[in-house]
């Protein structure tokens, strides 16, 4: 039943898919392989004096404690942006299919935070949480008793981030498990019940594994998301601190090529994380797709 | 194909006859000679009558000379909002003052957006002529070999500076280490100490000196009374640690921050912060910390200066520029401005040292546009424009003739917040210790003694190891850099 189009003449297929193929070599592979040649350099920024050092910024990177630090944070993070957004965004979904009354307006409600720019984000939720300033900080001093303080703790720094990054995505999260319920025949789950199984078993027993590509796809894209996309969150938010505590990798690039411009570790550290991505992809491909279930 | 090989016959059958033509002409030419060169002399007699009565006009109507379109200097930097317009308004002062050059100023965002800018047009070869760039650049620009120092710049257009009128401790950290000036200082500022006077009205405390430091002891026990009466939650806070409270604690006490003279005698120098005394300065903050004598309030001046602002603490630990912000905040108390405090006993104490941004003249232009930006330079350090940098701005005025013009006119009296950086900057004459600072990748390095204070702060490190593994972190850095010039 799969739909499949002929070409006849050999050459049109090539021709157009030749404009996306340029933007992805100029926009991709150029800076990629430049990067790499790069990673093999130590340069002056103004790029007069160059040399070839071999493996020298690999080398420095992973005798640098820091470094391993800095990719064991950006694991946890990730992991825990994932976790926190889709859960949440899985949670809030199941509920909002239920809705009865103003179903259109519940939704658009929801989607609404993705809109917001991550470094927008990442101030709201400073504003509420800095320890001095913040309404919510305050009250968890106040009532909870807690010495609250993401300037000075690094653990709370990270319940910071993660909050701020995992919020915008729970949105982003929500609209594809919806969609995802409504392609779900109503059929399916009527006769289950007919058949006297719970709520919860009807969600966990039905529902999970028809909604398992979507959940595979959201894993996908809330890592990639953590990875590079909530820059704008820790450079408004933690800057990297306190004590280098939320430092993830693609902030370390920023702040070592951008900032410092020693731009031989910040291209090498770029390969590495070029690599950790292409890896976990490829990883969750290999081994996780297995269990996804595609068809209905 | 075919075409082309007929295409180049029928070029040189065109070249020939050309050729020919041109050989008959010539030989009509001889015999008009004499007619001709009297013709010339008739013109050249009337063009001398006519340039004669254009320069009477001039002269009588002054009319404007210059249809010659005036030369475009470029001028990039990072000066927004307020002060940047201040910068536009000190650039349309110098395009109105003369007609020979234009001078166009460029934001292009921040310090790092900015350096970040003029390194990418360097490589694509089109740099401007200036970049404003910030003091931790410095030595990244003194090597790149892409910068035209501003002593030979100044010396090459015969522009004669008296480099001794202008305050050294500004000076001293844009020399090279035979003395000679690299970059011209454009905003520069020094931490103080600000604080609550009414906090310590309460305590009954008596204001302090603007002239003479508080030693830290004294300090100590300031702070020990506010956090007991309860008048403060905390004693103080500081902004930008690394550049407060180590590298200026080292300057003013003479302890050197880094070998080969803070690095301005070579690149192989190492750190040398995790010594005695900064160790036991930072062992004493720490202490404080515990029983609330100090706070962190991060790395940057924003959550330090809300502390202040919400009256959370009673003193603060900023640069100068902090005084302008101050008087727009602070409505609900009465507040005021100290030296940074020292150690007891210390013998003789020396300048802090400057913060703030330089600006670099590029190479790759011609003569006389090199000439238009003497000219500019010299026009920014002259003491109208000072003064009006300064008055808007809070920053340093850069010479000493703009000092003591604003003196002479009462400026110091009216504002007596003002004389606290200027006495403490000039209090000594630099050493090779305190003149500055020449490091390196130095944005990693202050990166790194922040992270490592933090870890100080909460408790994660004591003084003495988070220091050592700050030097030993830096020195990483610094080899890597050493590298890279070698």
């Amino acid at each position: 039943m799969i739909k499949r189009s002929f070409f006849k003449s050999k050459y049109l297929p090539y021709l157009l898919i030749f404009p996306q193929l340029l933007v992805t070599l100029t926009f991709f592979y150029w800076p990629a392989v430049q990067g790499i040649f790069q990673s093999f350099l130590l340069s002056d920024p103004f790029g007069r004096k160059s040399k070839f050092v071999w493996f020298y910024n690999y080398i420095e990177l992973f005798t640098d404690p820091l470094y391993l630090k800095s990719i064991f944070i950006t694991f946890t993070f990730s992991i825990a942006v994932a976790f926190v957004s889709i859960s949440l965004g899985l949670f809030i979904a199941s509920m909002a299919n239920r809705a009865l009354k103003a179903k259109a307006l519940v939704r658009t409600m929801l989607i609404w935070p993705y809109a917001v720019a991550p470094a927008i984000s990442g101030i709201m939720w400073l504003f509420l949480l800095h320890p001095s300033y913040g309404i919510v900080a305050l009250a968890i001093k106040e009532w909870l008793g807690v010495n609250w303080n993401p300037v000075l703790y690094g653990s709370d720094a990270m319940v910071m981030i993660v909050m701020a990054s995992a919020w915008k995505q729970v949105s982003y999260n929500f609209v594809f498990f919806l969609a995802g319920m409504q392609a779900i025949p109503k059929s399916l789950i009527e006769a289950s019940a007919i058949d006297g199984a719970s709520p919860f078993k009807r969600f966990w027993f039905i529902s999970f594994p028809l909604l398992s590509p979507t959940f595979f796809f959201l894993t996908v894209m809330n890592i990639i998301y953590s990875f590079f996309e909530t820059f704008g969150i820790i450079h408004t938010v933690t800057q990297g601190g306190p004590g280098g505590s939320t430092n993830i990798l693609v902030y370390k690039v920023y702040q070592d090529g951008f900032v410092g411009l020693n731009l031989g570790s910040s291209a090498a550290q770029s390969v590495v994380l070029m690599t950790l991505i292409i890896v976990i992809t490829f990883l969750q491909f290999r081994f996780v797709e297995k269990k996804v279930q595609y068809s209905g | 194909m075919k075409r082309k090989f007929i295409i180049i016959p029928l070029f040189f059958i065109f070249l020939f006859s050309l050729f020919f033509v041109s050989c008959g002409q010539q030989d009509q030419k001889q015999v008009d000679t004499s007619k001709l060169e009297k013709q010339i002399e008739e013109l050249s007699k009337r063009l001398d009558d006519l340039s004669k009565k254009v320069d009477a006009l001039i002269e009588e109507k002054a009319i404007v000379k210059a249809e010659v379109p005036a030369i475009t200097i470029n001028w990039w930097h990072a000066m927004r909002s307020a002060r940047g317009e201040v910068v536009k308004n000190m650039i349309n002062e110098f395009n109105a003052s003369q007609s020979e050059y234009k001078v166009v100023g460029t934001n292009k965002g921040n310090y790092d957006e900015t350096m970040n800018a003029g390194v990418a047009a360097f490589r694509a070869k089109k740099q401007p002529h200036l970049l404003q760039v910030f003091e931790v650049g410095t030595q990244t620009m003194m090597l790149s070999g892409a910068i035209y120092p501003v002593f030979e710049l100044m010396k090459d257009a015969k522009i004669d500076v008296d480099w001794s009128r202008y305050l050294q401790a500004v000076l001293s950290y844009y020399m090279n280490a035979d003395g000679n000036l690299m970059s011209m200082p454009f905003n520069s500022s020094t931490p103080i100490m600000y604080y609550n006077a009414d906090m310590l009205k309460k305590a009954g405390i008596a204001p302090l000196s603007k002239d003479t430091p508080v030693t830290w002891d004294e300090l100590g026990e300031i702070t020990k009374k506010i956090v007991k009466a309860n008048i403060a939650q905390a004693g103080m806070v500081t902004a930008w640690q690394s550049w407060t409270q180590i590298e200026n604690y080292s300057a003013i006490h003479n302890i050197a921050f880094a070998s080969k003279a803070n690095g301005y005698e070579g690149l192989d120098c190492e750190l040398e912060i995790n010594n005695p005394q900064v160790v036991k300065h930072i062992t004493r903050l720490k202490s404080w910390a515990d029983d609330k004598r100090f706070m962190y309030g991060g790395q940057k001046y924003q959550g330090p200066k809300s502390e202040f602002i919400a009256q959370n603490v009673a003193f603060y630990i900023d640069s100068i520029s902090g005084i302008a912000k101050l008087k727009k905040a602070v409505k609900d108390f009465k507040w005021d401005a100290a030296p940074l405090p020292v150690e007891a006993g210390t013998k003789k104490l020396q300048n802090s040292i400057i913060g703030g941004a330089s600006l670099w003249v590029l190479t790759g232009h011609s003569k006389k546009e090199y000439k238009g930006v003497a000219a500019f330079l010299k026009f920014l350090a002259g003491n109208e424009m000072q003064e009006y940098w300064h008055k808007e701005t809070g920053y340093f005025p850069i010479t000493i003739d703009a000092y003591d013009s604003l003196k002479a006119k009462g400026y110091y009296d009216a504002n007596p917040l003002q004389t606290v950086g200027i006495n403490q900057l000039n209090r000594a004459i630099p050493t090779k210790i305190s003149r500055g600072l020449r490091l390196g990748y130095f944005v990693q390095i202050r990166n790194i003694i922040n992270e490592e204070l933090e870890q100080v702060w909460n408790g994660k490190k004591s003084p003495q190891a988070a220091l050592d593994n700050a030097t030993a972190r830096s020195n990483a850095q610094l080899r890597t850099f050493e590298k890279t010039y070698k």
